[in-house]
């Protein structure tokens, strides 16, 4: 049910970028999203399918990665990969954990169309990208 | 074409968050965020807290429902500032909210101000709202599977209460599989075994409340180290 305002936020950063790029589409939006968390994809689909009309990002997709649970144990000291429901060390089998990763939730990337129209647009997209190449915006 | 974003999706409420712990830390309160499920008992262990706790401090209460207002009513009724915070119909508190609330008190005359939290397992886990401490409140008759179940919420916590502990011998409660699950998911935090009803080992888990409330009012942040290097390990250094 927190996926509603989680998706109204979300929807928000996912216009903000693309427009950002100059973007007219938004297609596809990829999360990452760690297995602790109680976050569900699907229900930011339906959330999003509502939210998104008549905006960039109306029919976009949701696709969704899921980053595993990630441990050190503070017994034998060698890092695994488990599930949260089977916490244990992989190892040793020891209890004591410490908690590396899996509690992660970011956007990773979008797929976008860009606006081709006026060739001034165009221009002034390629001198802002000469620019900042040294930087490197991410831009491909 | 794809754009690489990596951006951080729940920022939007926890750059709330820290601005509301902002304001409580320029008021030295103590705020503590209690979750857990409908029934756990999370209204009746803040009356017994504050029974303990208000010869001491000054105490305000924050009562999140999705709607009514019994449980402000509840406790308002004790004497002690409290605000209704309805969601109507959302499953958890945001940060926002909390920062909307708290005008709403005499802030420069409390301590400490309880948050009980939406009754949910899954949701209220994910939102941050400013709290210097977080209590997960699992009452004996929910069953021992809720850590392996909810792992979030056991995960992001400072402190476990086991509540109605009086009820023990009438369930099939295994407490050294909680107490085991628990630990590994969260091995530096405190764990309390409590009945409200009864005020059986009430007394420990106050003074422990005492202390964190005392280490808010010396400036210190209350959160324990551990907390803070899950949070480097996880989320941060993706950015």
């Amino acid at each position: 049910m927190h996926e509603l305002s989680i998706t109204e936020h979300l929807l928000k950063d996912c216009i903000r970028e693309a427009e950002a790029k100059n973007a007219s589409k938004i297609r596809v939006i990829r999360l990452c999203i760690g297995a602790l968390r109680g976050i569900v994809p699907d229900c930011i689909q339906i959330y999003l399918d509502m939210l998104a009309e008549g905006t960039i990002a109306e029919g976009a997709r949701i696709e969704s990665e899921t980053l595993p649970v990630k441990v050190r144990c503070l017994n034998c000291g060698r890092e695994g990969e488990i599930t949260p429901h089977h916490l244990e060390c992989p190892h040793c089998k020891s209890l004591r954990l410490k908690l590396l990763s899996g509690k992660e939730f970011y956007i990773k990337s979008l797929d976008i169309d860009i606006k081709e129209k006026e060739t001034e647009r165009t221009q002034e997209a390629n001198i802002y990208g000469n620019k900042s190449t040294t930087s490197g915006h991410g831009m491909e | 074409m794809e754009i690489k974003v990596l951006h951080q999706v729940m920022e939007w409420n926890e750059d709330v968050s820290e601005q509301v712990k902002e304001i409580l830390a320029a008021h030295q309160i103590c705020m503590i965020n209690l979750m857990g499920s409908p029934g756990a008992g999370k209204t009746s262990l803040i009356s017994a807290l504050i029974g303990r706790l208000k010869k001491d401090f000054r105490i305000g209460v924050i009562e999140g429902d999705i709607a009514g207002q019994v449980d402000a009513e509840r406790i308002a009724g004790l004497g002690i500032p409290t605000v209704q915070l309805n969601t109507d119909g959302a499953c958890h508190i945001e940060a926002m909210s909390i920062r909307h609330i708290l005008p709403e008190f005499p802030l420069d005359d409390l301590d400490v101000i309880f948050v009980e939290n939406i009754g949910n397992l899954v949701c209220p886990a994910e939102f941050l709202i400013g709290e210097s401490l977080r209590i997960t409140l699992l009452s004996i008759p929910e069953g021992d599977d809720k850590v392996e179940k909810y792992p979030l919420m056991f995960t992001d916590t400072d402190c476990l209460v086991l509540n109605k502990y009086d009820m023990l011998p009438y369930f099939d409660f295994d407490e050294a599989k909680v107490r085991a699950n628990y630990e590994t998911v969260n091995p530096d935090a405190p764990l309390f075994r409590v009945s409200s009803r009864t005020g059986d080992e009430m007394d420990a888990l106050s003074d422990y409340l005492a202390g964190q409330i005392r280490r808010a009012k010396e400036g210190n942040p209350a959160k324990e180290e551990s907390a803070g290097d899950d949070t480097d390990a996880t989320g941060k250094e993706m950015r």
